[in-house]
């Protein structure tokens, strides 16, 4: 091993990190947007809305990213005149905005069953009692159902974030130069693939490092409740019923 | 089950005007089980109401429709001279208007078997939610209620704490604090102390008996002989969905007419 050049591809791949973070915060972004309506529309009980859900799910996970993401920048090529009489042509010649919108796509399908088991794992109870208050509507998601799903969802969503910014080097393969494209590019130059792939992953790995404890340490700010009480404050005159 | 109905409607035209709940011959059924076969009800302002029943009564069922927890599929429901407007929905009887029904059940409290209290908010949060985002109130103001609200039911030293941090005693008298911040007009125990292990039913009791004494209004679903004998004005007794007995506690526990409240009391001695 040439320790070496193994720093200086280091500092060459380093330049495709932003790129990287860039797809993934942008897919998990929009994702989420999307994943949650979907979510919504499972859960409400309406045929019409519940089935194309369903249906939209069942193909983003049951399909390849890579094939997505080769349907939607080579497939959708062949109706560039239709695409250009609909001003998207722009927007789909972009090998950036076709990688952006396979991954949202495809994280979309899996954080939406995450959302809903969040959803419904927040207790029946807490909802009756907060109906029981006057609350309805927005209010009382955004009050009691949104924050204790949001709890219950969170460690299944951390996952799937790491698991977006690995998903990210599937980009390479329509030209995007981010981590794994810059790497694709040095071991065609240099053809030392072991010692430039091992420092594409050791990017990899201290990228999500970093995520998994900034996501642990949400975690821990919102579950005060999860861990045990802080000491008893001295005790106020509690007036005796 | 006759025998009830007679000075229930007598007290109804005497007075009218301090009424605070009045049910009328609700009914509601689940598939094709009858819980509630046209039980009527009425609760004057500072009235006590323990009302007694076998499980399977309908009893919680009736107190949940008083807030519209259930909707009932007929009958009226009045809460301090308003009527809750029904109308017939896609899956039967639904709210006409879901802002009245917001606006009234801001004013009748709730108290559950199982406190359902809010995981993710302190004990202090938790009784103050409801004032301030749906009654929109000052929460300077809420917050100093609340602290006297919770020294008034002895946990004021637990109110950064959350719900699973306390026993079970503990969170039903931060529900009961909840339920007392918003200033209700009417409160809703639906069985408060079932729930409980024996040694914490008593700091539970004598919240609620302290709240009567006070006057409010209490309409609560108990299996505790003992409060519907001393601190309640009034005791009913339900039946198969039917109210089978009716009156102060003193006539109804010494002199049951009915056959089935005597069967009932000698069980729950």
């Amino acid at each position: 091993m040439d320790f070496a050049f193994m720093w200086d591809a280091f500092l060459t791949l380093l330049s495709g990190v932003p790129l990287t973070l860039n797809l993934a915060f942008m897919a998990v972004g929009l994702g989420a947007v999307l994943a949650m309506l979907l979510a919504l529309m499972r859960m409400s009980g309406l045929k019409v809305l519940d089935w194309p859900a369903q249906a939209y799910v069942f193909v983003f996970r049951g399909t390849p990213l890579l094939v997505q993401i080769f349907l939607i920048y080579y497939g959708l090529g062949q109706f560039r005149p239709t695409l250009q009489e609909w001003g998207l042509w722009v927007f789909f010649r972009e090998p950036y905005w076709c990688a952006v919108l396979a991954l949202t796509l495809n994280t979309a399908a899996y954080a939406s069953e995450i959302m809903r088991g969040g959803l419904q794992s927040v207790p029946h109870n807490q909802v009756e009692a907060a109906r029981a208050c006057g609350m309805s509507g927005f209010l009382l998601y955004r009050r009691v159902v949104f924050p204790i799903a949001v709890r219950q969802a969170l460690p299944a969503y951390g996952s799937e974030i790491i698991l977006m910014v690995k998903a990210t080097s599937l980009a390479s393969v329509i030209t995007m130069m981010e981590v794994t494209g810059l790497a694709a590019k040095l071991i065609s130059q240099t053809f030392r693939a072991i010692e430039v792939f091992v420092v594409a992953g050791l990017i990899y790995l201290i990228m999500n490092f970093i995520i998994t404890r900034i996501i642990m340490a949400i975690e821990w700010w919102l579950s005060p409740h999860l861990r045990r009480p802080p000491a008893v404050e001295p005790r106020l005159e509690a007036a005796h019923v | 089950m006759s025998n009830g109905v007679a000075p229930l409607s007598s007290q109804l035209a005497s007075s009218e005007a301090a009424q605070a709940v009045s049910v009328q011959n609700l009914r509601k059924s689940f598939g094709s089980l009858e819980v509630l076969k046209g039980v009527s009800l009425s609760a004057k302002e500072g009235d006590v109401i323990s009302i007694l029943g076998a499980s399977g009564s309908g009893k919680s069922t009736m107190l949940r429709c008083i807030n519209m927890l259930e909707v009932p599929d007929s009958g009226e429901i009045r809460i301090g001279g308003e009527t809750i407007g029904l109308r017939k929905g896609r899956k039967g009887m639904e709210p006409a208007d879901q802002r009245q029904v917001d606006r009234i059940r801001s004013r009748v409290a709730m108290v559950f078997q199982s406190f359902n209290l809010w995981s993710h908010m302190t004990i202090l949060e938790n009784v103050i939610e409801a004032p301030v985002h749906v009654q929109k109130r000052p929460k300077a103001e809420c917050i100093a209620e609340a602290e006297e609200l919770l020294a008034k039911v002895g946990i004021v030293d637990k109110r950064n704490q959350y719900p699973s941090h306390l026993s079970g005693g503990q969170q039903q008298r931060a529900a009961i604090a909840r339920a007392l911040a918003m200033h209700p007009k009417v409160m809703l125990f639906d069985e408060p102390t079932s729930a409980l292990d024996p040694e914490l039913v008593g700091e539970v009791l004598r919240v609620m008996r302290s709240l009567a004494e006070e006057g409010r209004t209490m309409l609560v679903v108990t299996h505790e002989m003992g409060f519907a004998r001393d601190v309640s004005n009034r005791v009913v007794f339900l039946h198969k969905g039917v109210v089978e007995e009716e009156g102060a506690p003193a006539e109804v526990f010494e002199a049951p007419k009915s056959e089935r409240f005597k069967q009932f009391i000698s069980s729950h001695r």
